[in-house]
């Protein structure tokens, strides 16, 4: 739930998260967890959002034309293609 | 499809020139032989089967998963992944140092980059995983035949374990995903077992396959205790039901090599991550899932779902309540969907199944299809 004071909201966080990023920070020029994470995702936010794949686009996205073809070579060889 | 647990599917495999080198050097660095569940934990951690994890745990993340059932980084993770040291000069390896795995035939598997070598309290560990710390339960025996040392690092596999059984049915996660996607399914149901699938399995299957597209039967085929059926019998018994009952073009059957923790709850939860790493969307949850003997409460496996947001496990849970055939019902129903009463229930415990194969009886067959039967009182 966002609470909202005039230019910000409040985002959650599981704890252990937390404490890793502030961990994560120590002696880097971040001064605190927020700073960081609003850094984060400030540039994740940048980039475009992909568009809808196919399932097949969306395997052939995550492994290379190689690993596909290995794959689906060995499913046909033992039967489940 | 489903992304893998922590986003990205864990590929540890080496090859070309890197794998050469390593191979070179493997001879002249700390040498550890792999116990049978570690090697099974090498080839998943290997394959991204238990992606996120692209080792075995160090200090930080073991400690974090006893404690919190996360890893370090908040992940959620429930079961310790790790190596036992199995020599003094295993306890002193330094961070930055490199091993060598073995397999229990002095073959070189893998070469880990240690991170760290840390002393564990198995007494505490047994507690808060296993929920128990008696002699009796197989999980709390495993703990006490190995160290309590252990050695976290990356891992990079060099060659594949041998396996010469059921070769025809160990697909990795890489190639359930390809598979899946072939065939068209957006939702794959898991069923995971380390027993024969009786009426009652195959009811929730079934029940499953109905709000599905397809389902997984992922055997596991590790390392179990003395007393379970070995799987190369339950194999055949697979095989047959598949063959004989279910539809061929919504079931695709898997052998899961991991080896067994009997830790219940927490496993439960180490079983779901795993088979969304597999590429399956949702998971059966029986009662006792994971469970030996009355450690753990009946559906404890279920609630402990509940400690998480769904998000964080990302595999949606199917959780099914004690089945059976039900006389009065005249179909197969579970203690949700049948209001009689239990003397209406054909219901046999494990140990009246035994004991009737054992005396050359086939169990009924409201409990287990006859061709079940008959497998396991020939090879059970």
């Amino acid at each position: 739930m966002a609470n909202r004071t005039a230019d910000t909201v409040t985002l959650k966080i599981p704890r252990p998260l937390y404490d890793h990023l502030r961990r994560l920070i120590e002696g880097t020029g971040f001064r605190s967890v927020t700073e960081f994470a609003v850094y984060v995702l400030r540039d994740l936010a940048a980039h475009p959002a992909p568009e809808r794949r196919s399932k097949e686009a969306e395997t052939r996205s995550a492994l290379t034309e190689a690993e596909l073809e290995a794959a689906r070579k060995r499913l046909r060889e033992l039967g489940y293609l | 499809m489903i992304p893998p647990h922590g986003g990205r599917l864990v590929d540890r495999s080496v090859s070309g020139e890197d794998r050469e080198q390593l191979a070179r050097e493997a001879g002249r660095l700390l040498q550890v032989q792999l116990n049978a569940r570690e090697l099974a934990d090498l080839e998943l951690l290997a394959c991204g089967g238990l992606s996120p994890l692209e080792g075995f745990m160090t200090e930080s993340d073991y400690r974090s998963v006893v404690d919190s059932m996360r890893l370090a980084n908040g992940l959620v993770w429930s079961i310790p992944v790790v190596l036992s040291a199995k020599t003094e000069e295993h306890t002193k390896a330094k961070a930055g140092q490199q091993a060598a795995l073995l397999d229990e035939a002095g073959r070189t598997l893998a070469v880990m980059e240690v991170a760290d070598a840390y002393s564990v309290d198995h007494d505490y560990e047994a507690q808060m995983v296993l929920r128990t710390s008696d002699e009796g339960h197989p999980g709390v025996q495993y703990l006490r035949s190995i160290t309590p040392t252990y050695l976290g690092g990356r891992i990079h596999l060099l060659r594949h374990p041998e396996h010469r059984d059921f070769v025809r049915h160990r697909l990795e996660p890489k190639e359930t995903r390809v598979l899946f996607a072939a065939k068209g399914w957006n939702r794959i149901c898991a069923f995971q077992t380390r027993n024969p699938i009786h009426r009652a399995h195959e009811y929730l299957q079934k029940c499953a396959l109905e709000i599905t597209d397809g389902l997984l039967i992922h055997p596991l085929v590790g390392e179990t205790k003395a007393d379970d059926i070995p799987a190369e019998v339950r194999m055949r018994c697979y095989e047959v039901l598949i063959e004989r009952y279910y539809p061929r073009d919504r079931v695709v059957l898997s052998v899961f090599p991991a080896a067994m923790r009997y830790a219940g709850p927490r496993e439960a939860i180490f079983h779901a991550l795993i088979r969304k790493n597999y590429g399956c969307t949702h998971f059966i949850v029986g009662r006792d899932h994971a469970g030996v003997g009355s450690y753990y409460g009946t559906y404890d496996a279920h609630t402990i779902f509940g400690e998480f947001e769904p998000e964080e496990i990302g595999i949606t849970p199917l959780f099914f309540d004690h089945a059976f055939y039900c006389r009065r019902c005249g179909n197969m129903a579970t203690t949700k969907t049948c209001p009689h009463l239990e003397e209406d229930h054909v219901a046999l415990s494990g140990t009246r199944v035994r004991q009737m194969l054992a005396a050359g009886e086939l169990p009924p067959s409201e409990f287990t299809r006859p061709e079940v039967a008959q497998i396991l009182a020939r090879g059970g």
